[in-house]
């Protein structure tokens, strides 16, 4: 479906290949971590289509690793997941994953729209030219998240926030069916966030699932899931359940106020 | 007008007299361009220690080549391939900080070069040679060989400019978009390899990272995009070679060493040149507030 390179996956084409009952994610007894050191146990989670997962927790909780072990960049230490059917990072037309703090040099000569055309690789190879259909991409992905405004500036001339948002155009514009996010709104203001929270609604109109890191409740309040990770799983539910003042005390530490 | 010629003449008449000086510039001009493409990556990535690492570790294979008469460039390529294996194994498997155990590795790998020279009858010339080349004596063979080498980095640099322009920005981005890093990388390095077998018998080892580097970090100082810093960074390196030949000649001065410190000063020169303006372009931001966090 999303093998053909200038696919623009229209919201009545993806709903139809998706039904509410579509499994995206699953995990089943999951370990995660970094080589022999286990940082959160026993994780199982299915995700649909069209849902949002919003991971909440302090640095070093555990929200990070697991969007990597998601994204296939680090394997799991035991268990089973599965993303779009396949095993993690096997499907990259698909899955589009924004890292935390992005690196980036100094010295690269590489402008905000080349940054953002980098989206397109995934479907393009390593030798088909970008079609028009990419460049509307390209350009529609960066209305979408404010970048247009430095299309032209040399990343290095950039700030925090113009580089989160040119990042955030680059996953974007990869037009995947699972968005992993670690955290978009770091860094920015206040109508870069609002701005994150239309792109969001945006994408899982169009049927893809979101899993969103994040460290501020208010990013939850629109999930279909929450998870709660204080290396471990403190809480996984709906908002409503999962967000229970005992359970964000657990994940936070007691000196949290609430 | 035939006086003002005439003062312009000491810059061109050494090259339209001399065969052997020529073809010293069409050499270098190659290597500049070699060197170009492939230092483009390497400075985009971050690679310039290995890079060095890889320059020195091909001087034993030089030095055994010349010790039972094969050709340089071959003892050369060998010495590479080896070196990248040492470079990959450290680099995947040592606890030891990797810049540590490579930057032994590479002095290691000089060290043994110069005591397998030290066998051979004409010590001083042959390290001399390598270490710093031979810029002067380049032969129609030679040429074939740096012409060779430039299809393959181009070739490499071709088939793989977008993984190594994912990479350059962040490995799990190349990753997550369906390239194999490892392969990648890989690739990277036998580009690099290619470049410095390539140029070594011009510049010599200790030199033909000032090559590779010089020319393509100023070209990153004055590019917005990957294309127009290779395109300058040719540029800047075959100017450097121009500059650097008839400062040899006129003053009689080492070529090779000549051609690197006109390539290293440019980018001092730039480098200096740009500073108020990328400090001015950092001051003027419209949304400087979004720093605050």
């Amino acid at each position: 479906m999303a093998s053909s390179p200038t696919n623009t996956n229209t919201p009545t084409d993806m709903n139809t290949d998706m039904t509410a009952s579509n499994v995206t994610i699953s995990t089943s007894q999951l370990d995660i971590g970094h080589g022999l050191h286990t940082v959160a146990h026993d994780i199982n989670m299915q995700m649909h289509s069209g849902e949002l997962l919003v991971l909440i927790g302090t640095n070093g909780s555990g929200k990070s690793t697991l969007l990597k072990t998601l994204a296939g960049m680090i394997a799991p230490i035991r268990g089973e997941v599965a993303v779009l059917g396949a095993r993690p990072g096997g499907s990259p037309r698909r899955v589009a994953y924004l890292p935390q703090h992005p690196v980036s040099s100094h010295t690269l000569p590489l402008r905000a729209r080349d940054i953002v055309a980098m989206g397109r690789y995934a479907h393009l190879g390593l030798f088909r030219r970008a079609q028009k259909a990419d460049r509307l991409i390209v350009e529609d992905t960066m209305q979408r998240t404010g970048a247009t405004e430095f299309a032209e500036s040399p990343l290095r001339d950039l700030s925090g926030g113009q580089q989160q948002r040119t990042h955030l155009a680059q996953v974007l514009a990869r037009q995947a069916e699972v968005l992993l996010l670690d955290e978009p709104t770091a860094g920015l203001d206040l109508s870069g966030k609002y701005a994150i929270g239309e792109v969001i609604a945006a994408e899982r109109a169009r049927g893809v699932t979101v899993v969103l890191a994040t460290h501020d409740l208010q990013d939850a309040e629109s999930a279909t899931a929450v998870m709660l990770l204080a290396q471990r799983v403190v809480a996984f539910g709906p908002p409503a359940q999962a967000l229970s003042d005992d359970n964000v005390r657990a994940c936070f530490g007691f000196t949290q106020p609430h | 007008m035939i006086s003002q010629f005439a003062l312009l003449e000491p810059l061109w008449e050494p090259f339209s007299s001399n065969a052997f000086l020529r073809n010293a510039l069409v050499a270098s001009s190659l290597v500049a361009i070699i060197c170009a493409i492939a230092g483009t990556y390497v400075v985009l990535r971050g690679l310039s220690f290995i890079g060095d690492a890889l320059a020195h570790g091909v001087i034993p294979g030089i030095a055994i080549a010349l010790l039972f008469g094969v050709p340089g460039v071959v003892g050369a390529a060998i010495g590479a391939v080896v070196m990248m294996g040492g470079v990959s194994t450290i680099t995947a498997r040592v606890r030891l900080s990797s810049d540590t155990a490579i930057g032994l590795l590479f002095v290691g790998m000089l060290a043994l070069g110069v005591i397998i020279t030290s066998w051979s009858t004409s010590f001083v010339g042959d390290i001399t040679r390598i270490l710093f080349g031979e810029l002067l004596g380049v032969t129609a063979a030679d040429l074939g060989w740096q012409l060779l080498v430039l299809v393959v980095v181009a070739g490499i640099a071709i088939v793989a400019h977008r993984p190594f322009v994912l990479m350059s920005l962040d490995d799990g981005l190349a990753r997550t978009s369906g390239f194999s890093v490892k392969f990648f990388h890989g690739l990277m390095l036998v580009m690099v390899a290619m470049a410095i077998v390539g140029s070594f018998q011009l510049v010599g080892t200790l030199l033909v990272l000032g090559m590779l580097i010089a020319p393509a970090a100023t070209g990153a100082l004055l590019a917005r995009r990957v294309s127009t810093m290779m395109l300058s960074a040719m540029v800047f390196g075959v100017v450097s070679s121009y500059l650097g030949l008839l400062a040899s000649y006129h003053f009689d001065l080492a070529a090779g060493a000549s051609i690197v410190f006109t390539a290293v000063y440019l980018f001092g020169f730039v480098a200096v040149l740009t500073i108020p303006r990328r400090l001015r372009g950092h001051g003027e931001l419209p949304h400087q507030h979004e720093h605050a966090h």
